[in-house]
């Protein structure tokens, strides 16, 4: 009886609601209990959901930290280790986030690994993915901002390193770096500033990128392990792709599943091993900022490493700045780079599979490189690495399209 | 009303003056927000001169003094250092001293300094900014086996000798930079004028 | 395929060791954040012989009471020999200025030591490393740390030790010698492994006092689980 009145309650709520805002239910329809994805979707396809957890992670546990952090020159070491020690369960809100911007950017590096094996920049999707680096942008601009906040000798730095780079632009470039800082040097106004772009600024901007994001992939439709168009293949009863299935419930459940398996993983790193032996929070970042004395072993957090070492290849300061510059912006072209008939890297041929695994090892040894002191024969290997980095990108157009491709089936697979 | 009809000559005009009377006032209203960014007044203020005391200095020896918050070292270089300054030149990529925004005019010379051992100096890299490390050792180095003393930047490999110039094949685009100084006697030091004003 | 990727790692690895600066071997201190009788000998010894310099000022004693099972009359009465309160942070009454003009060099906050230097190791082997040196200030030197302004305030349990240097490699002129081994010039109070235990349990309350909260996790060291470099990686690889 009890649940009878409770159920009565629902149907009237919704009834209400239904009267006044009737595009409620549809939005819902259209993103999620309608929304129609392929069958198909492996073990690639849960970390743009694990991106939207870690999004929601770094809000959640930021504006809990904002609570007791300082953002001043005087104040913000210390009262970071105020919330490590004093503050209640303090430490592990501080290193869900610290441990939780690493994580972040392990996933969005999955996810842009994904969109490249199975092709989901191709057309028609290439506005999905250029939002998708808008955001991968956006996401460096802010893990950025966050790390000069803690006010540590890595933090005060890496702030005077970033901020420099901006002084190798032609005839402004010194005024432009005094703009950036708010003072002549890196200081309190700094560090300030930094703040209101962390925590208020940039995470306006990453929410509407990634509404943005996600509303052109429902516009249309997310790709798939085989690269097969869904859409082709219709119910004709229906309407619906005889290959798709609903989102909600069938995705939303099988990513919660993901991200109870990626939690764990999560927790133990955060219990365990929350700095990673100086790579996700460094060792260096202990002290105190101290603007007379640099680090012996200067280097970025990891996942700005790769970049950091193209930098550092470069012996010239305008153009190291300029390919460090056009290491990032270049995922932008890949939609109109890859001239391949097929999507996915199962209907391709060999060429850019090695293309591919290259590239990756690539991008991992430079990031091994950019963490080093940089000895000659390591400047050397990344001056080939940057060097193979762009080639990869350069010459996509002539490895897609001799590349051999095997016949893409009417209708996805599953014995992959 | 409808029948009245539209008036599109008057609601062309009426679209595009208030796009441009909007458009000039965004822009004057961008002003605050820009201009908020620039060095405040309390900033501005913080840049007085200093004077250092070099009597306790050792030969070899640099102390660090702070002056508009960035280091600036000064170093009571030993003859062999200063003797052996233009033997670099062929390895290093401004020996001259010809970027007159380095230096001011009294420390365009061999030792980029006014006396000969007294080397003054901020100590910033000119690539991006980090303090590089201080190697006075006339001695083969990790980083370079012809080492004749100098500063090596540990952020990006940069290498300057002890009159702070930059070597050739490094990041750094230009020599350290020497700031404005004098002497007001043998043993101090006034760093961020060129003379003494109250003497001119 | 897995012969390959060892290779690859084997490669990175000794990249990795032609890069590493050929410095002082850090010896592993055994520190263990479970042993809570190690942690009360190393905040003792800390208290007796590093705090009349050293503060740890974002440490309260009532905390490091509460972690290390002691009561606050056992920390009032032979740990805390200030005026400091229970509940106040450990801080020291001298002043930094004070600290340059004796020692030259303002003995710093040692709260956060152990995660600047990455590991309680790093405080372990320098406590073993200091060394008999006439031509500095204080006569005390540490191989580890060379030109530390400290001098080794445990001598007298660790008793004095000189340093033997080896001509250096490739016999280049000028070149710094490298150091070989100590040598003991005066017995101390302790033994070699009396003095060793001294040097972990201060080391271990020091990695402890950079992170209490690391001992919600003990385990943590228990269980050895640390970031793997890349030689272990090739290892690993190669097993498999």
């Amino acid at each position: 009886m009890s649940t009878n009145i409770i159920n009565r309650v629902i149907g009237s709520a919704n009834d209400w609601m239904q009267e006044r805002a009737p595009g409620l239910s549809q939005w819902w329809d259209r993103h999620a209990a309608k929304y129609y994805a392929p069958k198909n979707f492996n073990f690639w396809y849960f970390f743009g959901s694990l991106a939207l957890l870690m999004f929601v992670n770094q809000i959640l546990t930021g504006i809990w930290l904002t609570m007791n952090f300082k953002p001043s020159a005087a104040e913000a070491f210390d009262s970071v280790e105020y919330i490590m020690r004093d503050v209640e369960w303090g430490w592990l809100i501080r290193y869900m986030h610290s441990t939780g911007a690493s994580a972040f950017f392990i996933v969005v590096y999955l996810h842009m690994f994904r969109g490249l094996i199975y092709g989901s920049y191709q057309k028609p999707r290439e506005l999905v993915w250029t939002l998708g680096v808008v955001i991968f942008l956006a996401l460096m601009a802010e893990a950025f901002f966050g790390y000069v906040l803690p006010w540590g000798q890595m933090s005060y730095w890496g702030a005077q390193v970033i901020t420099s780079l901006f002084s190798a632009v032609p005839v402004i470039g010194p005024d432009l770096v005094e703009f950036i800082r708010g003072d002549y040097l890196i200081s309190d106004v700094t560090l300030n500033r930094f703040f209101a772009l962390h925590v208020i600024a940039v995470p306006f901007v990453l929410a509407g990128l990634i509404y943005l994001h996600l509303m052109a992939l429902h516009e249309v439709g997310s790709n798939n392990p085989d690269g097969v168009d869904i859409k082709k293949v219709k119910d004709k009863a229906t309407g619906i792709p005889k290959d798709g299935i609903a989102f909600h419930p069938y995705y939303t459940v099988k990513d919660l599943f993901g991200t109870s398996f990626f939690l764990m993983i999560f927790a133990f790193i955060i219990f365990f091993e929350p700095s990673v032996g100086g790579w996700f929070l460094e060792h260096d970042n202990f002290s105190p900022a101290n603007s007379m004395v640099t680090p012996q072993h200067i280097k970025p957090v990891w996942y700005f490493t790769p970049y950091y070492a193209m930098l550092r290849a470069i012996p010239d300061k305008l153009l190291g700045v300029i390919v460090m510059g056009a290491a990032t912006l270049i995922f932008f072209a890949v939609p109109w780079l890859d001239r391949s008939k097929v999507k996915s890297i199962r209907y391709r041929g060999p060429i850019t599979k090695i293309m591919l695994t290259l590239f990756v090892i690539s991008f991992c040894v430079l990031g091994w490189l950019g963490a080093q002191s940089g000895s000659d024969t390591q400047k050397l290997v990344a001056q080939v690495l940057t060097f193979f980095y762009f080639s990869f990108f350069f010459t996509m157009p002539i490895w897609t399209a001799v590349d051999k491709t095997k016949p893409v089936p009417e209708r996805v697979t599953f014995d992959h | 009303m409808a029948e009245q009809g539209i008036n599109h000559g008057r609601r062309r005009f009426l679209t595009a003056t208030t796009a441009v009377v909007g458009g000039v006032g965004g822009v004057f209203a961008a002003v605050p927000f820009i201009k908020a960014w620039q060095p405040s007044a309390r900033a501005q203020t913080a840049g007085a001169p200093v004077i250092a005391d070099i009597s306790k200095l050792e030969v070899g020896a640099r102390v660090i003094k702070m002056w508009r918050g960035q280091p600036v070292w000064i170093i009571r270089r030993t003859s062999d250092v200063v003797e052996a300054l233009s033997a670099l030149d062929g390895r290093l990529k401004d020996a001259e001293s010809d970027n007159l925004d380095q230096q001011p005019d009294y420390a365009r010379n061999e030792t980029r300094s006014r006396k000969p051992d007294i080397a003054v100096m901020v100590g910033i890299c000119t690539h991006l900014g980090c303090s590089p490390t201080f190697v006075p050792e006339m001695l083969p180095q990790a980083f370079d086996s012809e080492w004749n003393g100098g500063f090596y930047c540990p952020c990006h490999n940069s290498r300057f000798d002890m009159a702070g110039r930059v070597y050739k094949n490094v990041p750094a685009p230009d020599n350290l930079r020497i700031p404005p100084y004098f002497f007001i006697d043998d043993n101090t030091i006034l760093i961020g004028l060129d003379a003494d004003p109250k003497a001119a | 395929m897995k012969k390959l990727i060892a290779l690859v790692f084997t490669l990175v690895a000794s990249l990795a060791q032609a890069s590493g600066d050929a410095g002082i071997k850090i010896h592993s201190s055994g520190a263990d954040l479970s042993d809570q009788a190690s942690l009360q000998r190393g905040a003792a010894l800390f208290m007796n012989y590093c705090m009349g310099c050293h503060s740890l000022k974002y440490l309260r004693y009532s905390r490091m009471a509460a972690d290390l099972g002691l009561t606050e009359a056992q920390v009032m009465s032979s740990m805390n020999f200030t005026d400091i309160k229970f509940g106040e942070a450990m801080t020291v009454a001298m002043k930094p200025a004070d600290g340059e003009k004796w020692i030259g060099k303002a003995p710093p906050d040692l709260s956060l030591t152990a995660r600047v230097r990455g590991s309680a190791d790093w405080i372990y082997t320098y406590l073993k490393s200091f060394y008999r040196d006439p031509s500095r200030p204080l006569g005390w030197n540490n191989t580890l740390f060379p030109a530390a302004s400290m001098p080794n305030v445990l001598w007298e349990l660790q008793g004095v030790q000189s340093a033997v240097f080896d001509a250096p490699h490739g016999g280049q002129a000028g070149a710094a010698p490298v150091f070989s081994h100590f040598e003991p010039v005066q017995p101390g109070r302790l033994n070699a492994e009396e003095y060793d235990q001294v040097a972990r349990d201060i080391s271990n309350f020091l990695q402890y006092a950079a992170e209490p909260a690391g001992l919600e996790a003990p385990a943590n060291r228990r269980l050895g689980v640390g970031f793997p470099r890349g030689a272990d990686l090739a290892h690993l690889v190669a097993e498999a």
